[in-house]
């Protein structure tokens, strides 16, 4: 495999691009493993990658039904962010947070984590007051955090309408400059081509239909390409996990909806970082080819679909409108959706299964893409250790029953309004 | 000069010139040029840059896949970055200039990049930048660049002074596109009385049949079908209309661009108008697009698709070039050779098919046109734009078996053949299929039942097929919705012309390659965004050989025209690596919106001040005009506070809040949630509902209530009064009336249908008046009518009805601010004039205004919890309400509130802080304990705080661990953001009057 | 955009209801106090692929809760009806 610098680009530039070889080989899946993980996204692909790299496990294998990276890693706004306040959620975020800063040298592919940093805005008092909880948690647990007022997001952000007039004027934000965005499709193939030069199999177009059992305990899964034994199986199919868990027998605490998400045409530099509204559910960022990306509420009800509606369609404009007015003669360019876990409490799994064997990682609500390399090392902890790492000792699957409800927005056990 | 304007012909107004100017330069234009017309005309063959590699491109088609000629559009704040030429019609004062290009379009600097093409192919950043360092920050340096570099049109900056509109339109059949077949099928709809929407994204109706000849015999057939359509008033077209999303039960939206072409739309009128359409059946009669052909240097301006070089002989009286290559591997562009030929320009003509049909071939021949069967374009010379082609026999593999000849010309007319526009029907989910023997994508085994596709849109044939299938379509959409009336005959089609069917003998053509199978010079596949052959090889090379993996690692199909160009070469030039059949590559997925649509005009009137709607009270303006500051309280605006001269909020609620206990105040808490719960089993719900017991509570009285989710954690709470036997009045927070109420009724509709009960919002039906302070009842006494005040006849906690300036009210007797205190309820209309009979009457009682500010000092001194502490995390036992908590019955949360985590004693609980020092604490600060490091979680948080007038200190509610066994304690206050450490006493959070012996007076 | 088939009102835009969840599960009786019962209706769903039971509140029409049978992939409503005429 061809290590990637600048140096083999110009070498290979020279030779007419010819010695590149693949990213990732395309092997058949063999007979057993010490480990399967169902899902080719990037959660799935980090959790191989950080078996193998942080735990000497490389005789595993990731299962995709269709291409990688091809569910939610391939089709989310790319914000990565740790501005998160409830505990259990703080520092699993940064734990990402700090695996993002040194992922592209780690994996020795361009990830394009740009840390052009994230407002959060503020539009009353009562908000202002709850970013400030949410900016001290931070700044107590060792997270960048700024609290700006309003003169400071005028001047920062001058294509964001502060005006007193607005509809939902804006009080002030909540700054975390390390955070920012990164090329979501190059995470997926970092982590397969990284874990791929480990070892891991990375096949394709295998779809899980069953899990293999022995007695109560699950011992592989069977697919499309036949039947492969496993020592453990990982679950990393979010959007699709409740669906795969009950060909187990796992009832859970998901319910997956649709999000959108969309991008405008290409054009010069304008959003220089990622904005979240206060006064609707929104949020924008631009990517380096110069799309605004943005996206806003799940349309709201259960659906397999990747399809939006029309009503959160014309909402979102109008959210972009209201929160940057020269918005408005720009041309939305495409849109889409994703199937998203969305759990009781917004809160994600990682952890142990009541089936021996199996493991879950899953209910990333629609804040999967930033936690990627986390939750793909916390995962692989988990599964190589038989026990959670701190980090993710909060996200069990029997939390809900012991009380514990990691609730970011206080919304209560309703999926969709997280 | 070569492209110009023809002496006669076309479908222009030469009797209307317009002023149009491109980068400064006036362009001559006539009504019906579109700017690309326009700038052709003008010999303006330069008009754009390619998004990576700056190269010069020219006009590239006649329509909405336009990949090159992207400008900027007006000015000011009509500026409109990425306008495709093509689709902009002339008008008088248009202004367009070209972007992504520094100094100018024709010199720009960027063009350099080309010398790094060998090291900037596809995917090339993801392998480098990674740097030397730790971190992000070489890659942060570098992508300051990339980013400058990327991007096509500039942003404007100022706010958008057109205005938008949304409509909602109902109909039986939704027919997209009014080409032969659309207008066929509105026809056979229409006539049939159907209810018939028909929308084109043309300016015209006509489609393909527009780019005919002017007095072709389709003119007397397009006209004849546009005038029966517009006598029937069943029948509704929208032109300069685009469907640009199907969505899930037959809704379409559709963006109509009503005063787009023009300066600026008329005082009042929308620059574009949003229609969301409900349809039963739809015909999608979408037409195809061309294919380009792939060869060396396809990309310089002068190369074009030859149908939209038909367009502009045609249709616009613009003769692109003189000399001319027409290619092709179909019969399609013999017509754009012909009307060439026709035109006065000398025209070769080579077909990559070894055998020519005999018609076309004696035909061209006879018109002068060169052609040469079995041959191809092998690559395109030229600087700046086309100067020649060379020209190959080649195999059927695209192969040159001999060396090529290169002649002289200026223009290169292309066609690969034609993919049907199935973007819309895709959408909802529908996979097309490779038809091999038309080369194309057709749409197969409708999933959707009520969408159909006609015409060129399903590879249907030439022109006469067009419109008999068309025809057919509308007639089946009918019957499905029951429409009885006949349809009548097929409209007889005009005479067929021999080469007008593309579906028909084409030999399939991806890329012309030098007979070592490598394109002779840089062969683009995806013009805008300069992806070539070689960067698919590349994307094969390196594994990226899924069709989605294809298309993000080179960015094929990604550029404005979202593929529709690109797409099909695409993926024949993977299936060729990959050594499989295109229809086993498989397509990328048809997302929404057909093409770029303004974000505007999808807001539509949700702008400005319409974009949410705000909630007044009914006595709103009483506070405007006595200068209240307001504020956001959910959807509501509320006065925060009433200055008076030189305060601030801080001064003003001090004020306020102490005046409260001193005198008198008053309040506007119409905001509050109010839900009449009425039934025989009114008690029961109530006992349910709520955590305490209602089921001896008297008529006349009202009682305190608090309710929880069914998760057990806390939701509401508020006062309900029993008005009657089976009537009682609910009050709750401002933020939750609506979900207490859906609550409600969710309870009673789906588990307890077996309750009497009926709950009502009556929010809107009501206005709310507080009256607090110890002289409360003295100014009650003397403006309430009709009713007994006294303490005796009306204690805290009961209601009475009476009468103020004749209004009937109700007086409440319940205290928020733990001054003798009541409610006064007003039918809502009579919200002001009872409110200013309050303020005429507190003159001697010396009465106030007070804003929620005030409101929220008294209640923090009074300990009572509001929206910061009922913030959806917290327990009864959290914000130490459990003693409301009836032991006798269930009620709703009342299993799940005692899981194990919520009964933990560690939990943090409410306590009162006294603030040490001149300076308040800030909501939102983190407590710790008085010694130890400052990190973690701490051991709870500063919910809400304010300057306690009344105890003449800073005090403050806060959650902290083990709360209530450390009273007296120290802590730490900490806002790590405003770099402020403060001291406070725990304390219990009734500050003030703990024995409520103030509002019993 | 769903549109509904409001037994009540007719035809309606999904923009006139607000979705509340699972209508396949069953509200334990008051007297129920076993957590895990009331854990089965707050908390766990079958989140099928599919048919699937569930309610929608006509909030901007007749405030009727309904059982919606709805398709969770093609988004086909194959029936509707008032929640308090469908037994739990």
């Amino acid at each position: 495999m061809s290590r990637y610098s600048a140096w083999s680009i110009l070498a290979q530039g020279l030779r007419g691009n010819r010695g590149w070889r693949r990213a990732w080989r395309e092997p058949d899946p063999k007979s057993a493993y010490d480990v399967v993980i169902v899902g080719g996204g990037g959660h799935g692909l980090a959790t191989a990658y950080y078996l193998a790299k942080e735990h000497g496990l490389r005789n595993v294998a990731v299962v995709e039904k269709g291409w990688l990276g091809g569910g939610n890693t391939g089709r989310n706004t790319t914000i990565v962010r740790s501005n998160y306040m409830i505990e259990g959620n703080t520092r699993f975020y940064e734990r990402s947070l700090k695996l993002w800063e040194g992922l592209s040298r780690d994996l020795n592919f361009n990830v394009m984590f740009s840390q052009r940093g994230q407002y959060t805005l503020s539009h009353s008092p009562a908000q202002m007051d709850a970013a400030r909880r949410r900016a001290n948690v931070m700044r107590a647990n060792g997270i960048d955090a700024e609290l700006l007022d309003r003169e400071a997001v005028a001047r920062h952000l001058p294509y964001v309408d502060t005006s007193a007039s607005a509809r939902f004027p804006v009080h002030g934000a909540v700054l975390q400059r390390r955070a920012g965005t990164a090329r979501h499709d190059a995470v997926a193939w970092g982590f397969a081509r990284g874990a791929d030069r480990l070892g891991v199999d990375i096949i394709q177009q295998c779809e899980v239909v069953g899990f293999l059992h022995d007695g109560d305990r699950v011992v592989g899964v069977d697919t499309t390409r036949g039947p492969i034994r496993a020592g453990k199986v990982g679950i990393a199919v979010a959007g699709h996990t409740g669906h795969l868990a009950a060909k187990a027998g796992l009832r859970l605490p998901i319910e997956t909806h649709l999000l959108q998400a969309f991008v405008s045409e290409p054009l010069k530099p304008m959003v220089d970082t990622v904005i979240a509204f206060g006064g609707a559910h929104f949020y924008i960022s631009q990517s380096d080819k110069g799309g605004l990306v943005f996206g806003g509420d799940l349309d709201g009800y259960n659906s397999y679909a990747q399809r939006g509606g029309l009503p959160v369609v014309a909402h979102t404009m109008a959210s972009a409108k209201a929160l940057i007015p020269s918005i408005s003669r720009l041309k939305v360019l495409r849109h889409w959706a994703g199937a998203m876990d969305m759990t009781m409490d917004g809160s994600p799994i990682i952890a142990r299964t009541p089936i021996e064997g199996l493991y879950l990682n899953g209910g990333w609500c629609y804040g999967g893409f930033k936690a990627t390399p986390a939750s793909g090392w916390c995962f692989a902890w988990t599964i190589a250790k038989d026990a959670p790492h701190e980090d993710n000792a909060a996200f069990t699957l029997d939390r809900f029953e012991r009380g514990v409800q990691i609730d970011e927005k206080g919304a209560g056990p309703y999926p969709q309004a997280h | 000069m070569t492209a110009s304007r023809l002496p006669t012909g076309g479908r222009i107004d030469r009797s209307k010139p317009l002023s149009v100017t491109f980068d400064g330069r006036p362009i001559d234009a006539f009504a019906g040029d579109s700017l690309a017309s326009a700038l052709l005309a003008n010999d303006e063959i330069l008009v754009g840059r390619s998004f990576k590699y700056h190269r010069p491109r020219g006009v590239f088609s006649a329509g909405v896949e336009e990949p090159n000629a992207l400008v900027h559009l007006r000015t000011g704040g009509r500026h409109e970055p990425n306008a495709r030429a093509t689709m902009v019609e002339a008008f008088d004062g248009l202004v367009a200039n070209a972007q992504n290009a520094w100094p100018s379009v024709r010199l720009d600097v960027r063009a350099a990049n080309q010398l790094l093409a060998p090291f900037i192919g596809a995917g090339f950043y993801y392998k480098t930048f990674i740097g030397p360092f730790r971190g992000t920050r070489f890659w942060m340096f570098c992508e300051r660049f990339i980013r400058r570099a990327a991007g096509m049109g500039s942003p404007g900056t100022l706010e958008d002074p057109d205005r938008y509109e949304t409509v909602n339109l109902f109909c039986d059949v939704l027919v997209v596109g009014g080409g032969p077949a659309g207008l066929s099928a509105a026809l056979a709809a229409g006539r049939a009385g159907a209810q018939v929407v028909l929308v084109e994204q043309d300016a015209q109706l006509g489609g393909a049949l527009l780019s005919a000849p002017i007095g072709d015999p389709s003119d007397a057939w397009l006209e004849a079908i546009r005038s029966e359509l517009s006598a029937m008033s069943n029948v509704r077209v929208l032109t300069r209309a685009t469907v640009f999303g199907a969505y899930d039960h037959d809704v379409y939206g559709v963006v109509e661009r009503v005063w787009d072409h023009v300066a600026a739309a008329p005082e009042g009128q929308p620059r574009q108008r949003f229609a969301v359409v409900r349809t039963k059946r739809t015909v999608m009669a979408t037409g195809a697009i061309e294919r380009p052909l792939v060869f060396g240097g396809n990309d310089r301006p002068g190369v074009m698709l030859a149908g939209a070089v038909r367009s502009y002989v045609n249709r616009y009286a613009v003769l692109p070039g003189r000399h001319m290559v027409v290619a092709t591997n179909n019969d399609s562009a013999y017509a754009t050779a012909r009307d060439l030929a026709a035109a006065g320009a000398d025209v070769t003509l080579v077909d990559a098919r070894q055998t020519v049909p005999d018609e076309l071939a004696s035909q061209s021949r006879a018109e002068g046109v060169d052609l040469r069967p079995g041959c191809a374009v092998l690559s395109a010379k030229g600087r700046g734009r086309v100067a020649g082609a060379v020209i190959a026999p080649v195999s059927e593999e695209g192969r040159a078996t001999a060396p090529g000849k290169t002649i002289a010309c200026d223009l290169i007319a292309v066609s690969g053949g034609w993919s049907p526009t199935l973007h819309l029907w895709s959408q909802r989910q529908q996979k097309p299929v490779f038809d091999a023997e038309k080369a194309c994508f057709v749409p197969a085994g409708d999933t959707v039942p009520t969408m159909t596709c006609a015409g060129d849109a399903r590879a249907a044939g030439g022109l006469a097929t067009a419109i008999a299938d068309g025809f057919a379509a509308g007639e089946n959409a009918v019957i499905a919705t029951g429409a009885t009336n006949a349809a009548g005959h097929v409209p007889e089609a005009p005479e067929p012309w021999p080469g007008d069917d593309w579906t028909r003998g084409i030999a399939p053509l991806w890329t012309v390659t030098r007979a070592d199978g490598k394109p002779a010079g840089k062969a683009f596949v995806d013009l805008q965004n300069d992806v070539t052959t070689s960067d698919i090889d590349l994307a094969h090379r390196e594994g990226y050989q899924a069709v989605e993996h294809l298309k993000r690692y080179t960015t094929t199909g990604m550029a404005t025209d979202q593929g529709k160009l690109s797409n099909v070469n695409a993926l024949a030039r993977m299936a060729q690596l990959r050594d499989a059949e295109i229809a086993d590559v498989g397509t990328t997925t048809f997302r929404p919106p057909y093409t770029p649509i303004t974000i505007g005009a999808l807001a539509g009137n949700e702008t400005g001040h319409h974009f949410r709607a705000t909630r007044l009270t009914t006595i709103d303006e009483w506070h405007r005009e006595h200068g209240a500051v307001m504020t956001e309280a959910g959807a509501w605006l509320r006065p925060w506070y009433y200055p008076e001269a030189g305060e601030d909020v801080r001064a003003a609620y001090v004020r306020e809040a102490a005046h409260v206990r001193q005198h008198v105040g008053i309040v506007d808490v119409s905001t509050l949630g109010k839900i009449a719960v009425q039934g025989p089993d009114a008690a029961e719900f109530l006992n349910r509902i709520y955590i305490n017991g209602w089921k001896t509570l008297p008529v006349g009285r009202l009682r305190y209530g608090v309710m929880l989710r069914e998760d057990g954690f806390v939701f509401d709470d508020g006062a309900t009064a029993r008005l009657g036997e089976h009537d009682y009045f609910m009050s709750t927070t401002t933020a939750n009336a609506a979900p207490v109420l859906a609550f409600a009724e969710r309870l009673l509709q789906t588990a307890w249908t077996d309750l009497e009960v009926h709950v009502t919002s009556i929010t809107d039906q009501w206005a709310a008046i507080a009256v607090a302070g110890p002289k409360a009842r003295d100014l009650l006494a003397t403006v309430v009518g009709d009713a007994d005040l006294s303490r005796e006849a009306l204690p805290n906690n009961h209601f009475t009805h009476g009468r103020i300036s004749g209004v009937e009210v109700r007086v409440h007797r319940m205290s928020y601010s733990g001054e003798l205190a009541y409610e006064i309820y007003v039918p809502a209309l009579f919200g002001r004039a009872v409110w200013e009979a309050l303020i005429a009457a507190g003159g001697p009682f010396n009465l106030k205004p007070y804003g929620t500010e005030a409101m929220g000092a008294l209640r923090v001194e009074k300990g009572h919890v509001a929206g910061p502490e009922l913030e959806g995390r917290t327990t009864l036992n959290d914000l130490r309400l459990e003693g409301f908590a009836s032991t006798k019955k269930p009620f709703v949360g009342s299993v799940l509130r005692n899981r194990p985590a919520l009964t933990d004693a560690d939990r943090p609980t409410l306590v009162g802080l006294e603030i040490d020092g001149e300076v308040g604490a800030l909501p939102g600060s983190l407590l710790f304990a008085a010694a130890g490091p400052t990190e973690g979680r701490g051991e709870g948080w500063v919910s809400s705080t304010t300057y306690s007038p009344a105890l003449g200190r800073n005090i403050a509610m806060g959650l902290l661990k083990n709360g209530p066994s450390r009273m007296g304690e120290t802590v730490r206050v900490v806002d790590f953001v405003g770099d402020r450490t403060l001291k406070a006493t725990v304390v219990s959070h009734h500050f003030f009057d703990p024995e409520g012996e103030r509002q019993n007076a | 955009m769903l549109r509904i088939p409001c037994p009540i009102c007719g035809l309606r835009d999904e923009t006139e209801f607000s979705y509340g969840g699972d209508a396949s599960v069953k509200r334990p009786a008051m007297a129920e106090t076993d957590p895990k019962a009331w854990m089965d209706y707050v908390f766990y769903r079958g989140n099928p692929r599919g048919r699937h039971l569930e309610y929608w509140h006509h909030v901007q029409g007749c405030r009727q809760w309904l059982v919606v049978e709805r398709d969770t992939v093609s988004h086909v409503i194959s029936g509707c009806r008032l929640a308090r005429e469908v037994s739990p």
